[in-house]
């Protein structure tokens, strides 16, 4: 790791401030970030550290009944008090890595990293959830630009994600043996005006909605309406853990999975 | 009723107190006054000519004390290789050149170019930053049989192919083995690759390397197996130094799976650098750096053949392995596929003819070496795969068909040169089928089935040989070392015992079992004996912990020595009970003379040694104090038989192991608690590779699976809770003991286990066309060996 400075703002705004500066960089968990300077593959000459922002942390239910999360928010804290009002956002960040990971790494952190394996994707894009920054609203349908890409700009920080709460969903996480991140991850969320399924783990372009089964599930809820699918196809991943054709598999049987479990 | 004490006890790890306290002393712990910390440039293309190595930038930068090249080692030795293999015709195997900084060429990723030495470690990566290369990137070899091409790339220039050797064994035996296949009634192929593991033993290597030039020594700080075969390796081949002039320290060491044996460049650089530039060296190896410079294992490409006779008899085996070696010879590297592996061959069977090839190949990448079981897990995955394949292409219960193959009469001499002295299979296979209640298999498969699963039972036996072993006969066969182990066993005057062992414990427990020998023996508590270990300033010369070694060889040392101990305490207590030596017994630390009330303490004796008031001084030499060396004169042969249980979801291809049960004959057992730990500890490796593990490499040598985010080791809720049982004893012939070592059976004998459930569950879920799935058997691999 090369030697950096280090800011810990008290407000969203003198965070803001904070990033303008060169090479800054914004600090959620450090999950992600802080392996990769401990590696001396990323250099930022600051951190801003998003920890101590108290408008950034927290599980709140707004008046249109959504679950409102805090951008600087820990897993560890979303599985705990998003349980009551979203059991399977819940589920989810208590699957991600371990103790020590859940209890650093922050739902803002996972979404701006948008890595192709990561959980909290398929759940923002499954709800159709919208990503709030300091400087405006962007739907989870224009978030996600493919693998580590997002909408985000130079120095926005992700200060809250709200999740409409769908009446049944359910997320199934195929592990990859080696880093228990997602090989293949399903998020499946039924809506009173549609359902939204989304995958993780398997393609090249990051997260992505599965329209067939959304169409056909919206048609009728169960695991029977996606078997005559076919799997979906397009840049699946192949890889020592996994070939495209597998994952595309799993895809499906993942999906069939969610839609059995989804309460 | 266990007993509480003493051999035989489940006496409590005392070692523990101190690393579950974070009390150990590891080599990381270890800071010098003036110390400094090198950081090794390495290579990161598997294969390229090294044209220049610019460190003019990097010698400005801050905190840079000196920066080493290859250069500066020229007129220094190489890492010597301490196993020479004869190929089948009688020629030595080819032995490169392995030089501690790359010289001219690099081998594999992770081969050292320079070594930055600076003040701190950050300084010392810094300019290592700021060196600049010109390497002309090379073709890479990687696949082995690619390697062999005529017109491949070769690794070393000055060889004359990617060959080591071309070793066949027994070669006289080859054209009876050819022809009892021609006679065959059955005939049995299987092809399969060991898969190549990385060992990531808890704590990464460390060097600190120091000198003294007030008195011209050496000491060497570092996480060895065995630091006298470093001091001799380092001192003698590579430095220069003569042994009374250099000390080698390997203090707490955690884990080293066979990693831990070998003498690697970091130590002889930190050595060397230490008096070059007067200041104490240390290296601590990174989790990354590990990956790509600790000794790898396994990684053997295999075809397999055995012949039956009308009645189902083995009558002959043929094996043609491919093994990697790597881009160099690690220290032990050629024996692990001949010797450990061709000697294992004949497995639990009296097959008569076997004939065992094996080519030893290099390729550019990370040298491979003994890694936990070492040649023997490879040898008995082969057969144990092979023998349940047989069996079903027979239709036969695959228990019944080794049962009716089982070598019975002991001793065996096997037809590849080894004497099986004692061990009694049948009786592990009963109690193995006792554990696992086969009979209610049927009614556990339906139940999976009735979930959507599929079940399948595996079972296998294994047999190893340990102790290594007769310093004569692997002398005869190649070894550059001596291996017998040594004790000295001081007693004190009040009474208290210090045992300075040649073996080496870095997770054995041996501090606890040892003394626990020592205790039984003289009749005092296990508190009064203290275990010293890893220091060659005060343990007698010794050759270290690996092969499950310890306590058949380094126990029987320290048993010999602690009966000239007992013999001359004797001759004490002769004299101060006035009665003749041939009388005294020696009971719960009471001498007494034989048929009488007459009697004098252990701690009243070894007063007398140390205060000779009232001592036969004219016959005895004051003291309590004596040193065995102990060379056996076999290896010993623990024996088994494992079952595993598996469920696979057949949707997704996972395997997840419902159940494992290994019953194993060690012979006597010391501890029985730390026996069943070092067997959970085995499983949970051979676990590993047979569902986990694998190392990774792309075609041009780069290491795919460079981290744990790639590399699967497994955790605790990949593995059951086993059944292990050691309560069949067929003990040793030949040490005192009666001992066999227990150190490596359980990642031996899983592997075939849980490949046999997998390929089980598949043909009872009707996918009979599934022979064979190359470990590791994830989830993947069987779902697409299911696909067909
Ligand atoms: C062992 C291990 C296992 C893991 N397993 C999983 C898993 O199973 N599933 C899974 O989904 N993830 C997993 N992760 C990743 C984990 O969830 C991290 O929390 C996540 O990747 C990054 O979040 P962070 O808060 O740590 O971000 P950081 O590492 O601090 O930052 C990551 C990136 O996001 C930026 N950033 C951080 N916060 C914000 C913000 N509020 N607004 C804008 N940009 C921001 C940073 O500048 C940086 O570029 C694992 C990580 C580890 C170490």
């Amino acid at each position: 790791m090369y030697n950096f400075e280090f800011a810990k703002p008290a407000t969203i705004a003198e965070a803001v401030e904070a990033l303008a500066g060169e090479e800054a960089q914004a600090l959620g968990g450090g999950q992600t970030l802080l392996p990769t300077m401990k590696q001396r593959l990323a250099a930022p000459a600051t951190l801003v550290s998003l920890n101590a922002i108290p408008e950034m942390i927290g599980v709140c239910v707004n008046e249109a009944g959504e679950v409102c999360i805090g951008g600087a928010t820990p897993h560890a804290t979303v599985a705990r008090e998003a349980q009551a009002q979203y059991p399977a956002l819940a589920a989810l960040a208590s699957h991600i890595g371990d103790p020590a990971v859940r209890n650093r790494g922050t739902i803002g952190g996972s979404l701006a990293n948008n890595d192709p394996s990561a959980c909290y994707p398929a759940a923002a894009l499954g709800s159709g959830a919208v990503i709030k920054t300091n400087t405006r609203d962007i739907p989870a349908d224009d978030y996600f630009q493919g693998m580590f890409e997002t909408a985000l700009d130079e120095g926005e920080i992700i200060t809250e994600v709200r999740f409409p709460v769908p009446q049944k969903a359910n997320y199934q996480k195929f592990v990859q043996p080696a880093s228990r991140f997602a090989l293949v991850g399903v998020f499946v969320a039924k809506y009173a005006d549609g359902v939204r399924v989304a995958v993780t783990g398997a393609s090249s372009d990051g997260v992505f909605r599965w329209h067939e089964a959304e169409a056909a599930l919206s048609a009728d809820f169960s695991k029977a309406a996606i078997e005559g699918l076919a799997a979906p196809t397009g840049a699946m991943i192949s890889d020592l853990h996994g070939s495209g054709d597998y994952r595309a598999h799993l895809v499906k049987v993942m999906t069939g999975r969610a839609v059995a479990a989804a309460s | 009723m266990p007993k509480d004490h003493g051999i035989g006890a489940s006496s409590k790890r005392r070692e523990d107190v101190r690393f579950l306290t974070g009390r150990g002393r590891y080599t990381d712990d270890i800071n010098l006054h003036g110390q400094t910390y090198v950081h090794f440039l390495r290579s990161d293309v598997a294969h390229g000519r090294l044209h220049k190595v610019d460190t003019s930038a990097a010698e400005a930068m801050p905190g840079v004390v000196r920066i080493f090249t290859g250069k500066d080692f020229e007129g220094v030795g190489g890492l010597p290789c301490g196993w020479q293999v004869t190929d089948r015709h009688g020629n030595p195997m080819q032995e490169p050149a392995h030089p501690v900084l790359a010289q001219g060429k690099v081998r594999h990723v992770g081969d050292p170019i320079a070594a930055v030495v600076a003040e701190t470690a950050a300084q010392a990566r810094n300019a290592a930053e700021a060196i600049v290369l010109d390497i002309e990137e090379l073709p890479a070899v990687v696949d082995m049989k690619k390697a062999l091409s005529a017109d491949a790339p070769k690794v070393h220039d000055d060889l004359t192919s990617n060959l080591c050797y071309d070793w066949g064994f027994v070669e006289e035996n080859k054209g009876a083995v050819d022809e009892a296949f021609a006679r065959a009634a059955h005939v049995t192929t299987l092809e399969l690759v060991n898969n190549r593991l990385s060992p990531n033993a808890m704590e990464p290597r460390v060097a600190v390397g120091d000198y003294n030039a007030g008195t011209d020594d050496s000491t060497l700080y570092t996480t060895s197996q065995n630091p006298h075969v470093i001091r001799l390796l380092m001192g003698a081949f590579v430095l220069g130094i003569p042994e009374h002039k250099l000390r080698v320290v390997a203090p707490d060491v955690g884990g080293g799976f066979g990693s831990k044996i070998f003498h690697y460049a970091e130590e002889a650089f930190c050595t060397f650098a230490a008096k070059q530039i007067r200041r104490p060296v240390k290296w601590t190896c990174s989790r990354s750096e590990a990956f790509i410079t600790d000794a790898h294992g396994r990684d053997h490409v295999t075809k397999i053949e055995l012949a039956l006779d009308a009645e189902n008899n083995f009558t002959a085996l043929r094996t043609e392995t491919y093994a990697n070696m790597g881009a160099y010879l690690s220290t032990f590297a050629p024996s692990v596929p001949t010797w450990l592996h061709g000697t294992l061959m004949a497995g639990n069977y009296k097959t008569p003819l076997i004939y065992v090839n094996v080519k030893a190949v290099f390729t550019n990448t990370v040298p491979v070496d003994a890694y936990r079981g070492a040649g023997r897990p490879e040898a008995t995955y082969q057969l144990e795969r092979l023998v349940d394949k047989a069996a079903r292409e027979l239709g036969v219960d695959p228990v019944d068909l080794r049962r009716q193959n089982f070598v019975t009469q002991f001793p065996y001499a096997t037809p590849v040169a080894v004497e099986y002295d004692t061990g009694d299979y049948h009786a592990t296979m009963d109690k193995l089928l006792e554990m696992i209640d086969r009979d209610g298999f049927e009614a556990r498969a339906a139940k999976s089935k009735a979930d959507g699963k599929l079940r399948g039972l595996g079972i296998n036996c294994y047999i190893e040989a340990c102790g290594i072993a007769p310093s004569a006969l692997v002398g005869q066969l190649g070894a550059r070392a001596g291996l017998y182990e040594s004790a000295t066993v001081r007693v004190n005057a009040t009474g208290g015992i210090v045992v300075m062992t040649g073996s080496h414990s870095h997770g054995q427990g041996h501090e606890t079992s040892f003394a626990q020998v020592v205790a039984d023996m003289i009749g005092v508590p296990e508190a009064q004996v203290e275990i010293v270990h890893g220091d060659t300033a005060n343990t007698p010369m010794g050759m270290g912990t690996y092969g499950s070694r310890s306590i058949a060889v380094g126990g029987s040392a320290m048993v010999r020595a602690t009966e000239k101990i007992i013999n001359k305490a004797k001759k004490i207590a002769a004299h101060l009970l006035e009665a003749s030596d041939s009388d005294i017994e020696l009971k719960d630390g009471q001498f007494t003379v034989a048929g009488t009330d007459k009697s004098v303490a252990w701690g009243d004796v070894t007063l007398a040694a140390y205060v000779p008031h009232n001592y036969p001084l004219t016959e005895l030499e004051p003291g309590l104090e004596e040193t065995a060396f102990y060379d056996p004169n076999n290896f010993t042969y623990p024996a088994g038989a494992y079952a595993c249980e598996v469920e696979i979801d057949p949707d997704t291809g996972k395997v997840r192991i419902c159940s494992f049960a290994a019953a194993d004959d060690f012979g006597n057992v010391i501890n029985p608690m730390i026996v069943s730990g070092q067997v959970h500890g085995g499983l949970a490796q051979g676990i590993g590779q047979a569902l986990l593990e694998n190392v990774s490499y792309d075609e041009n040598g780069q290491l795919l699976s460079a981290s744990y985010m790639d590399y699967a080791m497994p955790r605790a809720d990949d593995v059951p809770f086993y059944q292990v049982d050691h309560s069949c004893v067929t003990p040793c012939t030949h040490n005192p003991l009666g001992v066999k070592g227990c150190g490596e059976a359980g990642a031996i004998g899983s592997p075939p286990a849980v490949v046999n459930a997998v390929i089980d569950a598949l043909h009872r879920g009707g996918m009979t066309h599934v022979a064979h799935i190359d470990m590791p058997l994830t989830p993947a691999r069987v779902w697409s060996a299911m696909q067909g």
